[in-house]
């Protein structure tokens, strides 16, 4: 005992803390300080930085082509049609006219717009199964399908949930009018979507055929033909993976929205694009959207690497850049002002 | 106190034993809870009944876990749940649980709150383990316990031991449980207990056997043990154990606190005891009396808290609203036309648009949940402990000499340290050592000065001044002697300060030596080596001399001269009249005794003792007591000491030559060597060490030893005292009458061996012993001798108090045979008495010290701390008001609070002493008048425009007026001004003073005080103390500090943080307080900011998609935004950041100011961060909208950038919001982004379907593909941040705060710093605190400010001046010229005595006139106050400083005016008076003026000008 205590004594180094650095809350540091004459360079650089930016974004902006035309005014008769869910069976076609002035070079890309469409309503985004979609057989009862899971005989939709039975069905196809011969537009319906959604999250079920493997389950409500005769055309575009499908489970961030619908096809002579002149729109008008006050566009863009012809960015660069510059200025006047009086302090 | 109440009713004192014991059985089936029984656990099997009560004993097993492996998790989590935020947080979890309104996965919702929970139960956990494993190590200790089967002491753990059982401790064992000490192997059953790790007292104790088994002949056999023992329920009380053990004859014998080792305590000194265990485990009173640390709630919490329910306000309106958007919104789609977007419940029908929105509001909830920041509490632990550590880190918070740094005892009060507005201090030990040095006696009414002494200590404090050596002294002291002594004392105090590193040579010295004499209290060579002066030498020398011719011719000793007869008397009280234990160094803890007993001379003089008085055999002495009034002891045992008292001639040569040696040692070479000769021997032989329970005991007996009057053996029954000349002496000691703080004096009752009178001893404060005097007539000349001396003597301690020394009177009573007879039957009555015995005893010790003679007084130097007065002046400049509160008495309460610079001699010092509560309230009225003339004055001279203003918003307006006041009170009046009538009235008078003096005040006053300043002011309140009587402060203040001193452990126990010293404090206060407090707050409001940005985000996006509480942010970045990518900068900033650094902080301590007015966090700035939040979030949400607007983005693709620019905006507001950036900083904001990168990364391609219902596979990977996403991340935080870069940027430059001026200044090269400091503190203290120190840095003060700067070019040309100056002047550096007049109100009323000062500088001149005039307006309402006779005792030395002050040209003028105020007051004219005001207002205005040129001329004219001085005087007096 009394030799455990001395020892501990002899070796019980001083209780004095470490003077090192992090003890002693002396570690190398930079200490900016936020006066005029420091931070007046920051200001001139982003200045400088957002006024170049927003031009570029402004120039590149201003070389995308766009057309939109709302045709749920159009095929005013169609909507009123529709508006009334017991005529779900009837077919409706509109034809919607326009003309381009000027050609659209490059890729255009058709897309179809919804307006007032809440798309990101909270029970709306979640009424989907992934793991139906996947091509799994899962009890969608347990997923957030409710109340689009099952009829009332128990059998299953394929695919369940609110988004996939709100589809949008319409159909639109283009026609070029070039000296009174009517051309349809070339369109390309497959590669529109996200390779992930083609590839990985969506699959459908194994089986040797489509319609097999859908067997036991059955269509949305809202839908007007089971999933596996989506694209019957294309087996690589059918069932799950259809890309309309694809696209349109991809719920948009807002009300007012536009979904890639086809590509033009960069053939014959719509491959720079689509050329000037009269156009002419085919629609199958399914999508009803008057009784919730929505809108429907279909839209032509071309696109560039800032993205489509929205210049809201480009803008800002250039308002941002601007202020940060005129502030710059402003407090280099501030500081030539107090100059004067001065401040020994940096003496 | 209910067990003391208990104990009272239950145990009657005076029955007859049969009836006792009848009623005790009564007693025991009634009141069993009261007592408790303890049988020896040896004796045979008891009945069924007795067992079953006796196991409800505690073991002594030690069990301070609060968790088992089974209960851990429930306690825990019931623990846990007492939180309220957790309790939301679960409930927040469990309804996500609820199909209709759940927003994420319920899994993944419950992941934080979880997180939370685990956290905190780990550290629970991990500190529940430590806490096990000390216990398993404690429990396992062994000792020696009596096994019944083997008949001896087995070796056992200690957590087998059991009450009832009997245990052998061996010297240096720790005790394991409390045991009653039964036997002892020291002779008089003594044993010696250091109770260091109980209290830290490191004295050792003693500790008594059982009286009767102290008798026991044989050996002492614990199966022999029959008796019962009844002692009370176990208690916290360490200073009282009372019981009895009834033997199985019947008899009772009383037991005290003098028969129990306490555990923890180490057995010293003592070979072997052996005792019975009476509580064992968590009824020890050790273990009851360790409560951890305890929980307070900072100041800064509170706020946190209040702005927390703001949040939840927030929270709920943004419910309420997105809840009634969503029913309106659902509403427009009437129910046919349901949208196809609008989903049916789970059974297909729509809902409501009520019920719709009600389960919304329970969604957003959800959704909205970070808005209550859930892991801030969480954050703000941890923050705290690391703050915690740091703080312990600190190098300069350790001290060296005690090995003992700082202690945070309180974990979540940091923040609070930076906000303390007051601080209230204990002087002694606190603010001074605590090691008291003698420095000079008067004995008869003479006075030894002590000079050498003084010189001695001098050299400690400072080897070379050449000041100290000027300062006149003189063997007898006039008044004015006295006052040069004080003055020089100053110096003393001012050179140390600013030589500081010339006494750390000393210090380290001091060290050294400490350590030699390691454990030992009290014993430094400072205290140790006295100088005797070599009158009272030389008298004490004759005397011996005197005695020894008396002794060796047998004649009586009345033929002393009563002076010499005094004198003897005088040291014999010294070196007895205590309870000092001796030892020797080379065996440390072993007491001399053993050699003294059994080889000293005492032989010859007992035989001499014995021819002398021949009737000491038969004159039966019955009883005495030890160490304290609390112990009786039967006496009978003289014998003992005789039988010892064989011994050789040799050893006693030995034992001079010890002596010799260390009388050489004590004489430092200062005084002549004393009649012996020094043959050489060991230097670490001869000194016999002195072990104290208070260090005025200690120095009492060096300093007699210093005279050759050595303690050299204490015994309970006899002390021995060695005498030049006689040898050896031994007193034997009847009763010791313990010291206390209401008698505030201790007796020795003694048989005194050379006159065999019965003499009492008693040493203590003067105003007790001065009333205790026996009254003498002044007819007969013995009388009138006696009287004068009396008188003389008084004067002397009005000198020393003066002087700022403690003072003790020392007197003496002689009792015949009768008187003492007729005394100890009641004092007996009164120690056999178990009940109310202290009472009992107390006024036994009344009755006996009464009639004293005086003998004399001493001085006690209780030497400052190092570093006092600067720390208090910094402390003060920081804007803190120190209140010392303190039991000394006023005199030397003042005189300490003058060197220590609590009081400076330009403010002016309102002394309150009232005798009744009516007197008392006409002076608070009278001084509150007072001071708002004062104000009202001043405030017109600031309309003119006289001071330079410019005052920063931060600076308290009305500080300027109070910064010049001082009050002094003491005790009785405080205890008047305290009650509630008057309360508000004092603290009005005290809120304006810089500082206040409380004297003679109570523990209980003292916490009073504190709760009042605490309630009333709203004030936050540090209170400081060392000694067992500040606890009660020390626990009512909001941060209670206590000082790890001497004094014992209880004040450090009951504090929050402990510090080696009081200069600790500063580096505590200023730096770590400031630290604490700012990163805490911009931490707790960046919380805030943090939390609703994120939020508001989310809720503007409830606008675009029908309130239908969908977010954009995909549920794993909400959940985890806040618990990973967003928290680890935050902390590192919340415990690095340093606004401004630590050597700024210190010598800017204004900066402290900061967080007293909460300038880091006031209510409004957590709006402005709202709005700031709103703004922010704005941006982060519409520049994405917008840019993203009628595009293909999906939801997640969108948001995703979102969450990215939030992040980003989130971390570089906390960039701009930070000061200081280390590589930590650094790493920890880039580790954030990266791993929000790396997470969101891994997130997307994880798993395509595992994270219903969000399924944002591969969207952040096709995102870092588009450059669209770079180019919103880029823009959104910079517009964003662009504002509060502005405003942060504009307000550095335009209006800085202090801080950031520091912060700047800290930046400057050393040289212009250090220049800009000193010019700086120039001007401060000549300015006296009237300007706010920013002023002169912040350009926009315009030409004031660089008016300043000129001032300082024209003072920095005259450091010469300076330096002259310094050595004539106590305040180094400055040009000061002060006047003094004192306007008293004597006896009893306001004491007014200003110290004037005004600067000469050109910077100070309008502030020093100012405060002129506020003298003169007090001068005005004093006289209104008519007839205030002139107090002269403390005049004197006011004058004297007048006397000098107006000896410069300067103020000559104004000495003629004080003539006339002077003259005028006497005629007691009021109307001259107010006349004389706006003369003297007149005058200064137009010395104003003149001083702004005649500085130099002035510094030459110092030594001026006598005449006009002692004109001055003259009128005056």
């Amino acid at each position: 005992m009394k030799n455990r205590k001395s020892q501990e004594a002899q070796t019980l180094p001083s209780r004095c803390p470490d003077n090192s650095a992090f003890k002693q809350q002396k570690l190398p540091a930079w200490k900016p300080k936020l006066t005029i004459t420091t931070v007046l360079s920051s200001f001139f650089v982003t200045g400088v930085f957002c006024l170049s930016a927003g031009v570029c974004l402004i120039l590149s902006t201003n070389s995308v082509r766009e057309i939109q035309i709302n045709y749920s005014d159009k095929c005013s008769d169609c909507s009123k049609l529709r508006e009334n869910s017991s005529n779900w069976n009837n077919e409706c076609y509109c034809s919607v006219d326009f003309m381009l002035k000027e050609d659209m070079l490059g890729d255009v890309f058709m897309y179809y717009g919804l307006q007032n469409f809440y798309q990101n309503h909270r029970r709306y985004v979640i009424s989907r199964s992934d793991a139906q979609l996947l091509g799994r057989d899962v009890d969608i009862q347990k997923s957030y399908c409710a109340p689009f899971t099952t009829y009332q005989n128990g059998t299953p939709m394929a695919p369940c949930g609110a988004i996939a039975n709100s589809i949008f069905n319409d159909t639109i196809d283009l026609f070029y009018n070039l000296n009174s011969s009517v051309i349809q537009v070339p369109l390309l319906k497959t590669g529109n979507s996200w390779w992930t959604d083609k590839n990985v999250k969506f699959r459908n079920p194994k089986s040797y055929n489509l319609s097999s493997a859908f067997a036991g389950t059955a269509r949305p409500p809202y839908w007007q033909k089971p999933v596996y005769m989506l694209d019957e055309e294309d087996e690589g575009n059918n069932g799950y993976i259809n890309d309309d499908f694809l696209i349109w489970m991809r719920v948009s961030a807002f009300s007012t929205f536009r979904n890639l619908y086809r590509r033009v096809s960069r053939t014959n002579q719509f491959a720079d694009g689509l050329p000037a002149g009269n156009y002419t729109f085919h629609i199958s008008y399914n999508f009803p959207v008057s009784k919730f006050k929505g809108k429907k566009h279909v839209i032509l863009s071309t696109v560039v690497w800032s993205g489509g012809s929205n210049p809201f960015l480009g803008i800002a660069y250039t308002v941002c850049g601007t202020a940060a510059t005129l502030t710059g200025f402003v407090i280099i006047a501030i500081h030539l002002q107090l100059r004067k009086k001065k401040t020994f302090i940096q003496k | 106190m209910s067990q003391g109440t208990a104990g009272a009713e239950g145990a009657p004192q005076v029955l007859p034993e049969g009836k006792k014991r009848q009623r005790k059985k009564r007693r025991r089936k009634k009141k069993d809870c009261k007592t408790r029984l303890v049988r020896s656990n040896l004796l045979l099997p008891e009945p069924e009944v007795e067992k079953s009560k006796r196991t409800v004993l505690a073991s002594n097993r030690l069990k301070t876990t609060k968790y088992t492996a089974l209960s851990f998790l429930p306690k825990n989590l019931f623990e846990q749940f007492h939180r309220l935020a957790n309790v939301y947080f679960v409930f927040i979890a469990l309804l996500n649980f609820v199909p209709a309104v759940n927003a994420f996965q319920p899994e993944l919702a419950l992941a934080p709150v979880l997180f939370i929970l685990a956290v905190t139960a780990i550290k629970d956990l991990w500190e529940d383990y430590s806490r096990y494993r000390s216990d398993k190590e404690i429990n396992h200790m062994e000792c020696l316990v009596y096994s019944r089967n083997e008949k001896k002491y087995i070796s056992r753990y200690w957590k087998e031991v059991k009450v009832g059982d009997f245990v052998q401790l061996r010297c240096n064992e720790i005790i394991p449980a409390d045991i009653l000490l039964l036997s002892s192997s020291d002779p008089d059953g003594l044993c010696h207990i250091e109770t260091a790790n109980l209290d830290g007292e490191t004295n050792l104790k003693q500790r008594q056997v059982v009286r009767r088994f102290l008798e026991l002949d044989s050996e002492f056999d614990p199966l022999k043990f029959t008796s019962v023992i009844e002692c009370e329920k176990p208690n916290n009380d360490l200073s009282r154990f009372r019981g009895y053990m009834i033997h199985k004859s019947g008899k009772k014998d009383g037991l005290f606190k003098e028969n129990l080792l306490l555990r923890g305590c180490t057995i010293r000194n003592t070979e072997e005891v052996a005792g019975i265990v009476i509580y064992a485990g968590h009824e020890t009173k050790a273990l009851l009396n360790n409560n951890g640390p305890r929980y307070k709630r900072s100041k800064l919490e509170r706020q946190m808290n209040a702005d927390v329910l703001w949040c939840v306000l927030i929270l709920l309106i943004m419910c309420l609203f997105s809840a009634i958007g969503h029913g309106l919104w659902v509403w427009q789609y009437a129910e046919k036309k349901k949208p196809i977007f609008d989903v049916p419940g789970p059974d297909g029908k729509y809902l409501s648009p009520v019920l719709a929105s009600v389960y919304l509001f329970l969604t957003v909830i959800i959704v909205f949940q970070v808005m209550i920041p859930i892991s801030l509490y969480v954050s703000i632990e941890i923050v705290k402990i690391c703050q915690v550590y740091f703080i312990h880190q600190d190098k300069d918070l350790y001290d060296e000499e005690t090995d003992s740094q700082l202690q945070c005892r309180a974990l979540n009060i940091t923040e609070d340290l930076g906000q303390v507005q007051f601080i209230f201090s204990d002087k002694t030990g606190t603010l001074t050592e605590n090691k008291m040095v003698f420095r000079r006696c008067t004995v008869s009414g003479i006075e030894y000065s002590h000079d050498a002494n003084a010189r001695r200590l001098a050299m400690y404090q400072e080897p070379d001044s050449e000041e100290e050596e000027a300062a006149p002294k003189g063997g007898t002291l006039s008044q004015r002697d006295s006052i040069c002594s004080h003055q020089s004392i100053k110096v003393v105090h001012r050179s140390q300060s600013t030589k500081t590193h010339r006494r750390t040579g000393s210090r380290a010295e001091a060290k050294r030596a400490s350590i030699l004499s390691k454990h030992t209290a009290f014993s430094s060579p400072m205290e140790k080596d006295i100088t005797p002066d070599p009158n009272l030498l030389e008298k004490v020398n004759e005397c011996a001399k005197h005695l020894e011719i008396m002794r060796s011719h047998e004649q009586p000793l009345s033929h002393l001269s009563p002076e010499l007869c005094d004198i003897f008397d005088f040291f014999v009280a010294l070196t007895i009249c205590n309870t000092v234990v001796v030892t020797a160094p080379n065996q440390p803890r072993q007491k001399v005794r053993d050699r003294f007993e059994l080889k000293s001379p005492v032989k010859t003089i007992e035989d001499f003792i014995r021819r002398f008085t021949p009737s000491r055999l038969t004159s039966g002495s019955n009883s005495s007591s030890s160490s304290s009034l609390a112990t009786s002891k039967s006496v009978h045992r003289f014998g003992l000491s005789v039988l010892s008292s064989t011994s050789t001639e040799s050893t006693l040569l030995k034992l001079e030559e010890k002596l010799a040696y260390s009388e050489q040692m004590n004489n430092n070479g200062y005084s002549s060597q004393q009649g012996r000769t020094a043959v050489g021997s060991g230097p670490e032989e001869g000194e016999l060490r002195y072990e104290a329970e208070s260090p005025d005991e200690a120095a009492l007996v060096y300093a007699a030893r210093a005279y050759n009057c050595a303690l050299v053996g204490r015994l309970s029954d006899q002390v021995s005292v060695e005498l030049p000349h006689l040898g050896t002496l031994n007193f034997e000691v009847l009763h010791t009458l313990g010291f206390d703080s209401i008698r505030k004096r201790m007796s020795v009752v003694v048989r005194h061996p050379l006159t065999d009178e019965i003499n009492v001893y008693t040493k203590g404060a003067d105003s007790v012993i001065m009333d205790l005097l026996l009254p003498c007539s002044s007819d007969d000349p013995q009388g009138k001798h006696q009287k004068k001396i009396q008188s003389k003597t008084q004067n002397y301690l009005n000198l020393y108090a003066v002087d700022g020394l403690r003072t003790l009177c020392i007197a003496k009573r002689v009792l015949s045979k009768e008187e003492y007879a007729c005394w100890l039957k009641s004092h007996l009555e009164a120690e056999s008495s178990i009940e109310n015995r202290e009472e009992l005893l107390f006024q036994s010790a009344l009755r006996v010290e009464k009639n004293l003679h005086l003998l004399g007084a001493t001085g006690i130097e209780d030497r400052l701390q190092d570093g006092v007065p600067e720390t208090i002046a910094n402390l003060r400049k920081a804007g803190l008001q120190i209140w010392v509160l303190t039991g000394d008495k006023q005199e030397t309460a003042v005189n300490i609070a003058y060197a220590c610079k609590l009081l400076d001699h330009d403010e002016e010092i309102i002394t309150l002493n009232a005798e009744s509560p009516e007197t008392c309230a006409i002076l608070l009225e009278q001084c509150l008048q007072c001071i708002e003339s004062k104000f009202s004055n001043n405030t017109i001279d600031e309309a003119t425009g006289n001071m330079p203003v410019g005052f920063t918003p931060l600076y308290p307006p009305s500080s300027p007026v109070l910064s010049s006041l001082g009050l002094v009170i003491d005790g009785r009046t405080l205890a008047y001004a305290l009650e509630p009538t008057l309360e508000d009235k004092f603290l009005a008078l005290a809120k304006r003073c810089r500082s206040v003096l409380c004297c003679r005040s109570t523990p209980l006053q003292k916490s009073m005080v504190v709760k009042l300043v605490r309630d009333k002011l709203k004030a936050m309140t540090l209170a400081i103390g060392d000694g067992a009587n500040d606890v009660s402060m020390i626990q009512v203040a909001d941060v209670g500090v206590g000082i790890s001193g001497q004094e014992g452990m209880q004040a450090v126990m009951a504090s929050d943080f402990a510090v080696p010293r009081f200069r600790h404090l500063e580096k505590l206060l200023l730096v770590h307080g400031h630290w604490c407090y700012s990163r805490l707050a911009n931490m707790v409001l960046y919380f805030f900011y943090k939390n609703a940005m994120f939020v508001a985000l989310l809720f503007w996006y409830q606008f675009y998609c029908g309130f239908s509480g969908s977010s954009m942010v995909d549920q794993w970045y909400l959940i985890f935004f806040n618990l990973l990518f967003s928290s680890l900068p935050q902390l590192i900033t919340g415990v690095l950041d340093k606004d401004v650094p630590a050597d700024m902080l210190i010598a800017v301590p204004q900066l402290y100011k900061s967080g007293q007015n909460m300038e880091e966090y006031q209510p409004h700035m957590f709006w402005i961060n709202m709005i700031d939040a709103m703004y922010q979030s704005l941006v982060c949400f519409f520049i994405p909208y917008f840019t993203y607007y009628d595009s293909e983005v999906d939801i997640f693709s969108w948001g995703t950038p979102i969450t990215t620019v939030a992040l980003f905006t989130i971390i570089l507001h906390l960039a701009i919001e930070t000061k200081t950036w280390t590589f930590l900083h650094w790493s920890s904001c880039i580790f954030s982004i990266l791993l929000f990168f790396f997470v969101a990364l891994v997130y997307n391609a994880s798993c395509p379907i595992c994270h219903p219902p969000s399924n944002p596979y591969w969207t952040m990977e096709r995102l870092m593909g588009d450059p669209m996403f770079y180019f919103t991340c880029i823009i959104s935080p910079i517009i964003a941040l662009l504002p509060r870069f502005l405003y942060r940027t504009l307000q550095g430059t335009l209006f800085p705060t202090q801080l950031q001026l520091g912060r700047q200044l800290s930046k400057l090269s050393p040289e212009i710093r250090t220049q800009l400091l000193t010019k700086l503190n120039v001007k401060r203290k000549t300015i006296l605190q009237t300007q706010p120190f920013a002023d002169s840095f912040s350009p926009n003060l315009g030409s004031n400010a660089s008016d300043c700067y000129t001032a300082y070019n024209q003072n920095s040309p005259l450091p010469a001046s300076h330096q002259k100056n310094e050595s004539l002047f106590p305040e180094p550096a400055r040009a000061e010229h002060t006047t003094d007049w004192t306007v008293a109100a004597s006896p009893q009323g306001a004491l007014f005595y200003g110290d004037k000062h005004s600067s000469a500088s050109s910077l100070g001149r309008s502030v020093g006139f100012h405060e002129v005039t506020h003298s003169t307006s007090e001068v005005e309402s004093l006289s209104v106050g008519a007839a205030f006779p002139w107090n002269s005792a403390v005049d004197q030395s006011d004058f004297s400083l007048l006397k000098w002050i107006t000896s410069t040209p300067l103020f000559s003028r104004f000495g003629a005016v004080l003539q006339v105020s002077s003259s005028s007051l006497q005629n007691e004219s009021q109307d001259s008076m107010s006349v004389l005001g706006s003369s003297l207002h007149v005058d200064f205005k137009g010395l104003k003026e003149q001083s702004a040129n005649n500085f130099q001329d002035k510094m030459k004219g110092i030594p001026a000008d006598n005449c006009k001085s002692d004109n001055s005087e003259t009128t005056f007096l």
